[in-house]
């Protein structure tokens, strides 16, 4: 945890705690500093897509955690065996493969939700986030590490397609997660569900306003000029 | 007087919100009371070349407010007028008016307060003074929305539009997009059954208890001519007796502010002579309008591509939105030559999208954002034009 614990690992790299700094770094530095969505922009469509319902959002955060993990993993283990000429086919094979086996599971369990998502699950294989992590991470580091960083990416990119499912389902069809939230008596004193939240501009006016409010609260993130 | 107020308020009440005074952190919020009130004291110094007059932006904006006055006023009549014709019950014109006035001032009340508060609240924020721009935009959310709409609507409507229009781009004069369109944009898509349809026109036309004396409709002409399978100008001519001269009049069911042409014609001329509206998107916006009625015109595929050119001049919101809103000076396009482009195509645009997508009636508005939009693409090609002429003519002398 101390400065100590680093110096030496760096030297000989024994046995470096399960937990040092720097992998709790890897698994907190996503959710906020480095978020895949918010500040590298990338998995920008499903958020558009599929943040309607929080339903659905949370069962894409889940797929998504899993073949992250999944993918992260093999290629981690892989990583020396890879020849680095074919390793972008390698690795559409492994995360084809991982999405493939979490669409299977999604049609057997939960049937309805899947057929909402339709394409999206497919297409988690184009995924910027889950390409990105291996090249930059998997492909270079132990399989602990990659682990730990694909939880951090995966909870990253969750957080921000629930935060902004909760928003959209909550103005636009007055639910959450499917119950009705918005009591029948506001209705009857003349409101109305928002219906510009379920069109897709509201998704990226909501992820909009929450990097506004991300880059004005953290130091870090403020540009200057 | 006001100068004997004004100098209390110099002398007694400013101290307390200068640099270590009390309430420093509201000098922003009192600086905009101020000088909305009076002149600004700053005036040039003695070495200045430039000149520094009364004519700051808060009067330049409460000029265009008083342009809408006519077409303000209109709409409050016309609001009385057309819930007693569709009641059937005996009026006079101060019944009609004052009907009006009573649904029509809360619209202005509620726009204004909502916009201005979102603008104290960031001008506190970010520590710079509240710009006027939101004097227009308070007026025309008002003017260009249906009579009935609930008024928490309007202001879910300004505060959305004033931040994510707006502020979020940096304020008054930042903003890409037309504020008002934007609010009534949002209305349009989140709240689409209070947007259109035959009763919200109406005053007391969402309340059950009216009743529809002469079986008229209370739809749009607009409404009208994408439903009716008949000649458009049948139904119009049925339900309004002469159509172009009672929709150029505004004697229509319609938006507060815009049914009226004339109304908005005598606001034009404010415009126009003060200088503070550009002719040049006016005139071009009519006659790319123009234009495409008349293409249309010669295809006429369906009767609502018959509609005469000229009253497509007349109907809908397309007066007042050439007139207030194509015309802003911050979302409109900057240079001259691209000022006729840009005037045009919302003209061609609005009228396009207003015949051929029956979903949207008022194309005019969805035309306007449009161009918003491409404005500074419009002004990067019209000046790398003028730096290759320019360029071309230098080498010509040069060689």
């Amino acid at each position: 945890m101390s400065e100590t614990v680093e110096a030496t690992a760096v030297v000989k790299e024994p046995k470096e705690p399960l937990f040092s700094s720097k992998n709790k770094r890897l698994l907190s530095d996503p959710l906020n500093d480095d978020n895949p969505i918010t500040i590298q922009v990338l998995g920008i469509c499903s958020a558009l897509a599929i943040t309607v319902q929080v339903k659905q959002a949370v069962v894409m955060s889940l797929s998504v955690l899993v073949v992250m993990i999944g993918a992260n993993l093999i290629v981690s283990w892989l990583r020396n065996l890879i020849p680095s000429r074919v390793r972008i086919i390698v690795q559409l094979v492994i995360v084809a493969a991982l999405v493939i086996l979490v669409d299977q599971v999604l049609k057997a369990y939960l049937y309805d939700v899947s057929k909402q998502l339709s394409v999206f699950v497919g297409l988690i294989i184009t995924n910027c986030i889950i390409m990105g992590r291996l090249e930059a991470f998997a492909l270079a580091n132990k399989p602990w590490p990659s682990f730990l960083d694909a939880v951090g990416n995966a909870a990253g990119y969750g957080w921000i397609l629930i935060a902004v499912a909760v928003v959209r389902e909550l103005f636009g069809s007055g639910k959450l997660y499917g119950f009705q939230v918005i009591p029948d008596a506001f209705y009857d004193f003349g409101y109305f569900n928002n219906g510009l939240m379920i069109l897709p501009p509201m998704a990226l006016i909501t992820v909009g306003i929450i990097i506004w409010v991300q880059r004005s609260r953290n130091t870090k993130l403020i540009e200057e000029n | 007087m006001s100068n004997a107020i004004h100098k209390f308020l110099e002398n007694n009440v400013k101290p307390n919100f200068d640099e270590g005074g009390k309430l420093e952190k509201y000098l922003p919020a009192y600086d905009a009371l101020e000088t909305f009130l009076f002149v600004p004291g700053h005036t040039t110094n003695g070495k200045g070349s430039h000149i520094r007059d009364g004519i700051d932006m808060k009067r330049t904006m409460i000029m265009v407010v008083l342009a809408m006055v006519p077409a303000l006023l209109f709409g409050m009549w016309n609001t009385g007028y057309q819930h007693f014709l569709a009641t059937g019950e005996a009026y006079t014109f101060m019944d009609a008016f004052l009907y009006g006035a009573l649904k029509v001032l809360p619209l202005v009340v509620v726009s204004y307060a909502a916009g201005l508060g979102v603008e104290f609240v960031f001008a506190i924020i970010n520590k710079h003074q509240v710009a006027e721009g939101f004097l227009v935009s308070g007026m025309l959310i008002p003017l260009c929305l249906p009579v009935e709409i609930p008024l928490w609507m309007v202001a879910a409507a300004t505060i959305f539009a004033v931040i994510i229009g707006k502020e979020v781009f940096g304020g008054t004069g930042m903003n890409i997009l037309n504020v008002a369109l934007t609010a009534r944009a949002f209305l349009f898509f989140a709240y689409p059954t209070w947007m259109s349809g035959d009763k919200v026109w109406i005053g007391g036309g969402m309340d059950e208890s009216v009743a529809y004396a002469d079986g008229s409709t209370g739809a749009t002409i607009l409404a009208q001519a994408t439903e009716k399978s008949s000649g458009f100008v049948d139904a119009a001519g049925v339900a309004y007796g002469d159509s172009f001269m009672s929709a150029f009049l505004g004697l229509i069911p319609g938006s507060v502010g815009e049914t009226s042409t004339l109304a908005i014609m005598i606001g034009a001329a404010i415009l126009l002579i003060t200088g503070i509206a550009s002719w040049k998107i006016m005139f071009s916006g009519i006659l790319g309008a123009y234009v495409m009625g008349l293409l249309f015109n010669l295809w006429g595929a369906n009767p609502f591509m018959e509609v005469p050119a000229h009253m497509h001049l007349v109907i809908g919101g397309f007066a007042f939105g050439i007139v207030f809103m194509a015309t802003d000076p911050v979302s409109a396009a900057q240079t001259a030559t691209g000022k006729y482009i840009y005037g045009f195509l919302i003209g061609f645009l609005g009228i396009m999208i207003r015949v051929f997508n029956p979903a949207y009636p008022e194309g005019i508005m969805l035309a306007i954002l449009f161009m918003n939009v491409m404005a500074p693409l419009i002004d990067h090609y019209v000046l790398e034009a003028n730096i290759k002429r320019r360029q071309k003519r230098t080498m010509a002398v040069a060689a």
